[in-house]
């Protein structure tokens, strides 16, 4: 057997497209099993199992994802519908699993729409897909169809629970994917992360009560109530329960996307399921273990690591969305990074000062760090004005953009000051090496 | 009420206050840019964070946080003072250093505050951001790069002004300021975003690089250039008016004027009367001293016996008119104050006041706007009804020409038949104007022009309750600043005189004395014309006789705005050449036709007016709807026909008095809206 999750155990069961994506398919595979039994169990049902379940958000914040659903208004008040909305703006660099749900198991999602929707009392569900998820959005829309076709949504459906699903194709802003920014864009503004408070659960899309989950969250949620919560939480360690879709990328023989067991070893998860690293484990330099927004650690944190939230929180990274982004000894880190600064500087959407400025600011001074060109003290005035922008912003994106360069200074500073030495040492007229000279 | 501690000192406070304004309450400044009373809360710029206990380890921005019971906030730790350090740092990167010819330097509030909470050095090193030039028309001067993007500007056109006309494009660090395809900017209160904007990208394109604000000397004044009565700062140097700047008046414009009011006042400069003239035998007018112009004066109204008309026009202080009542009153003269023709004066003082006051649009529920265009007539109180509107608390219908008044309305009709068929109307807005429990009949000048359109009105009192307890619903909405003034006097014909319309007819007077009228036809009258007035507008073209009185910023006079309220504007500068302010003008003339009036001196005649009618003397009170019933059901008289489709007596915004129209920011703001001249020009 390879890696720890049995094929029995999975949820994505057509991750790779083997299998027919449609209707007849999907209910092969067991989807669509049992929703009506479902819905009819009620609320507060779905939400008590999804609890058990201990499923985390996979979005990238780790939010428990029954504790969402219990935020919402118990009932429907003063004519204001709820929503649910499903992220499904999957922009973050090396992540690339809920393209494969849509593509692959779209009922999947369907199903786990609709009964999240029962759950939070919702009969309307918007999917906001990515701008370049241009044939994911045609499958989705044709699963949808067939959905509807085979009354399993709509109105009148043979599940009992009025329910109207509807896919809405963003623009391709990566802000788009923040919760609050998604849903400006969703009704027709500019994508700008809102002010929180108020959260969505409270005023979200239209000023109405709205949950906004990430696509494999939702996904799972039919298959979990299905086989129970506690075979769900049967994998992985306490508060890191359950399986997630892992989608290694970099320096790996075989980067693939896999659904396995939480807190699963990394040496594991790379050697069972991608070949190993590229040159052997002794070439492993560092890991981006979570999306591009994670700061990266080191080789030598990463023998015994379990991958998951609390044991990567504990490295001072995070599991995010569980793109592991591998880089071996051939990697130029800061080239790497100076690259994602200069992702954040585009996408960063302009509203609140600190990201504005910072995020243009660090991209400069990250690419002049590359070359070797920029100055030794530049090095502590990037870190302060990375905590500048850190935390000081409406939404995560500040943060999201200060990350990967802390992480890079902490581990690898030297490989920076070395750049900056060695760039300086042939060049004499190197106007900061008289500088030095002269101070 | 629930309490904080704002750095551990107790604030008691309201529920629904955010911690800025708490901290506020405790005396404690909160630097910000974006933050702004009355528009929405954007919490973009960053600058206002504190620490607050309980929450997040990190510092929040206390402009859209909810202040909660038993919170501690704290303005001074060095988490708030580094974030604060932080935020300034990253505004000024890329602002450029720009000072010594930014025309908001002394009053940029960039400057005052990296004074306070900036770096003492810069630690940027890479190029500053250049934003490429924008247009936003003949009243707004752009300099995108000093922008800081706190969108102030974005939130005022789109909320209160009502147009979507300036907006943010792009995003991260391109993120620009600007109007459609470099459009001017429409509004009627477009220049506010100069006032607004926290920096020196938006500054005021007539003013501009005239002068430093520490030059200026700072005049608190009232406006004249609607019926509205705005509160306004005037800032002259010398001679001459620089600048005309909102003053705070919650009761009345909040801190918003109109473009007009801001910037007629270049009008002050141009076509003025400095020197009294006279017409010669050849029919040109040439100079002549005070004393002769005053001897061919007295010669002319001593030989024309009762046979004399005084109009006053639009711009007049109730000092002047009451002067003119006292010396052509007794002599049997036709007194006129409603150059347009309105037929209000005759019935209660509160049948020409808008009763509701400005104030209380906040309270009404439903609108009904007959006769007039409220934005071009007042665009600072069209404003309140948008807000009441965007509240979603108000319902609005117009009888008469309608247009864009930025918000929603149902039409209604246009004539005293669709008035009076109010009544029995079936269309959604008679219900909810039945319905309604704070209704306001806001009447325009357009429907006032005959007895039986006013009558029409006057059934709309019985048939839809306007006036009940604590609520009057009766507002006239008047576009001239005098008119209140005037009427509140009476300064209209006495029983048997003529009106303004008669007088100039032929053979309508033998000597007819224009106090700075200028809205009216006199192209048939064969009087001996007497102009006393500023401009050489129609009413001196006309004139056989010109005396040069004052403008509003060159004397003291006491002005009542459509709400009954009577307000007092300052001098500001002196007037022009050798004019004189007009009420003394008055007095001289009184001297030489040997009925010398009792007063010398501005205090003097202002006992007096206030003696003769005591309303003047309530300065800053408006009546309101007085709790005493009044009678507005027998206004008018049935049996006179209307005249049908009521028009809006405002056509052209920018060119409703003699300042205005010597203006040359206005004559192209005028052109532009009138589409003779295109933005890109």
């Amino acid at each position: 057997m390879v890696g720890i999750l049995e094929d029995k155990d999975r949820i994505f069961t057509n991750l790779y497209g083997l299998h027919d994506w449609g209707l007849e398919g999907a209910k092969t595979r067991g989807c669509w099993n049992g929703v009506k039994d479902m819905l009819d169990a009620g609320s507060g049902w779905i939400i008590e199992n999804l609890k058990a379940s201990g499923m985390r958000g996979r979005g990238g914040a780790g939010f428990p994802t029954g504790l969402k659903w219990s935020f919402m208004p118990k009932e429907v008040k003063d004519g204001r519908p709820h929503y649910l909305v499903v992220n499904a703006d999957e922009s973050e660099p090396g992540t690339c699993k809920d393209r494969e749900i849509m593509r692959h198991d779209p009922h999947l999602l369907i199903e786990g729409c609709m009964i999240a929707s029962r759950s939070m009392l919702a009969h309307a569900c918007y999917i906001y897909i990515r701008g370049e998820y241009v044939q994911e959005r045609e499958r989705l829309e044709a699963a949808i169809k067939q959905a509807y076709e085979a009354k399993l949504i709509g109105k009148n459906n043979v599940n009992g629970w009025d329910f109207d699903c509807h896919v809405h194709h963003g623009g391709g802003a990566y802000i788009c994917g923040e919760e609050t920014a998604l849903l400006e864009s969703l009704e027709g503004k500019k994508g700008q992360p809102r002010l929180k408070p108020p959260f969505p659960a409270g005023a979200g899309l239209y000023g109405m009560p709205t949950t906004v989950n990430n696509v494999e969250s939702i996904a799972a949620a039919g298959t979990i109530l299905r086989r129970g919560a506690g075979w769900f939480a049967g994998f992985g360690r306490p508060n890191n329960l359950g399986t997630k879709l892992f989608c290694v990328s970099g320096h790996v023989n075989l980067p693939c996307n896999v659904e396995e067991a939480m807190s699963i070893p990394f040496r594991k998860l790379i050697e069972d399921h991608c070949g190993g690293v590229r040159g052997g484990w002794g070439n492993l330099k560092a890991v981006i273990p979570g999306g591009a927004s994670v700061p990266m650690i080191p080789a030598s944190a990463c023998e015994d690591l379990p991958m998951d939230f609390d044991a990567l929180r504990e490295l001072k990274s995070g599991l995010g969305t569980a793109a592991v982004i591998v880089m071996d000894k051939d990697t130029d880190l800061v080239r790497a990074i100076a690259r994602l600064s200069y992702f954040y500087k585009h996408e960063s959407c302009g509203q609140c000062t600190p990201c504005r400025e910072g995020t243009g600011w660090m991209w400069r001074v990250m690419e002049r760090m590359a070359t070797g060109e920029a100055e030794m003290k530049e090095i502590d005035t990037l870190l302060d004005v990375t905590t500048q922008v850190e935390g000081h912003t409406i939404c995560a994106l500040g943060d999201a953009a200060a990350w990967p360069i802390q992480g890079l200074f902490r581990h690898f500073r030297g490989e920076v000051e070395d750049r900056i030495t060695s760039y300086r040492a042939g060049k004499p007229h190197v106007a900061g090496h008289t500088l030095v000279a002269a101070e | 009420m629930p309490i904080a501690k704002v750095n551990g000192v107790e604030v008691e406070f309201e529920l629904g206050m955010t911690v800025l304004q708490v901290a506020e309450l405790a005396g404690e400044e909160i630097p910000r840019f974006c933050y702004h009373e009355r528009l929405s809360i954007a919490g973009n710029c960053r600058m206002c964070l504190v620490e607050v206990k309980p929450g997040p380890p990190k510092p929040q921005a206390s402009c859209a946080l909810p202040a909660a019971e038993g919170q501690e906030i704290f303005t001074s730790t060095p988490m708030v003072k580094k974030a604060r350090e932080g935020v300034m740092e990253f505004l000024l990167i890329n602002h450029p250093l720009d000072c010594p010819i930014c025309d908001q330097g002394g009053e940029c509030d960039l400057q005052d505050q990296s004074l306070g909470y900036g770096r003492d050095d810069t630690r940027y090193e890479e190029n500053k951001r250049a934003v490429e030039e924008k247009y936003m028309g003949p009243l707004i001067k752009t300099a995108m790069t000093r922008c800081i993007q706190c969108t102030r500007c974005v939130r005022f056109i789109t909320e209160i002004a009502g147009n979507s006309e300036i907006g943010l494009i792009s995003r991260g660090e391109d993120v620009e300021i600007t109007t459609y395809l470099n459009a001017a900017v429409t509004s009627e209160l477009s220049a506010n975003v100069i006032d607004l904007c926290p920096v020196g990208a938006l500054t005021s394109r007539p003013y501009a690089f005239e002068a430093r604000p520490w030059e200026l000397k700072k005049t608190e004044s009232i406006d004249v250039m609607d019926g509205l009565g705005s509160a306004i700062r005037v800032d002259s140097r010398g001679l001459a008016v620089l600048r005309v700047l909102p003053r705070v008046n919650d009761d009345v414009n909040e801190e918003w004027i109109s473009d007009k009011t801001r910037y007629a006042v270049d009008g002050l400069q141009r076509q003025r009367l400095d020197k009294p003239m006279a017409r010669d035998a050849a029919g040109r007018l040439r100079p002549v001293s005070w004393g002769e112009a005053l001897d061919i004066a007295a010669a002319k109204i001593k030989g024309a016996g009762s046979k004399i008309g005084v109009i006053a026009g639009d711009l007049q202080d109730a000092e002047s008119m009451k002067a003119a009542k006292d010396l052509f009153g007794p002599l049997g003269a036709s007194l006129d104050c409603r150059q347009d023709g309105s037929g209000l004066g005759d019935g209660p003082r509160e049948s020409w006041l808008f009763n509701p006051t400005i104030n209380g649009l906040d309270q009404a529920d439903a609108v009904l706007i007959v006769g007039s265009n409220p934005r071009l007539e007042s665009p600072v109180l069209n404003a309140r009804i948008r807000r009441q509107w965007m509240a979603g608390k108000l319902t609005v219908g117009v009888i008469g020409q309608g247009g864009d008044l930025t918000y929603d309305y149902e039409h209604l009709g246009d004539d005293a038949a669709a008035v009076s068929g109010l009544a029995k109307s079936k269309s959604e807005f008679a219900k909810a104007f039945k319905l309604a429990q704070r209704p306001l009949l806001l009447i325009g000048q357009g429907a006032l022009l005959d007895a039986g359109s006013l009558a029409a009105l006057s059934g709309l009192v019985k048939a839809f309750n306007l006036v009940r307890d604590g609520w009057n619903g009766w507002a006239v909405l008047h576009t001239a600043a005098s008119r209140v003034g005037g009427l509140d006097m009476g300064f209209v014909p006495a029983a048997g005189g003529k009106t303004a319309a008669d007088l100039v007819k032929k053979g309508g007077a033998s000597v007819l004395v224009l106090l700075g009228a200028d809205e009216l036809d006199l192209s048939k009258s064969d009087a001996f014309k007497i102009y006393v007035g500023t401009h050489g507008d129609a009413g001196a073209h006309a004139a056989d006789l010109i005396l040069p009185g004052a403008a509003y910023t060159e004397k003291d006079g006491l002005y009542v705005n459509t709400e009954g309220r009577v307000q007092m504007g300052q001098r500001a500068v002196f007037p022009k050449g050798v004019a004189k302010e007009d009420w003394a003008i008055l007095r001289a003339l009184s001297e030489r036709l040997g009925s010398a009036l009792p007063y010398d001196s501005l205090d003097q005649i202002r006992a007096k007016l206030f003696a003769d009618h005591p309303t003047f003397g309530q300065i800053d009170y408006a009546p309101g709807s007085k709790p005493s019933s009044v009678d507005l059901t027998k206004l008018g008289d049935a049996k006179v026909a209307s005249k049908g489709g009521y028009a809006n007596m405002v056509t052209s915004f920018h060119l409703t008095n003699p300042i205005a129209r010597a203006s040359v920011t206005m004559a192209e703001c005028s052109a532009l809206a009138s589409g003779t001249k295109m933005a890109a020009e």
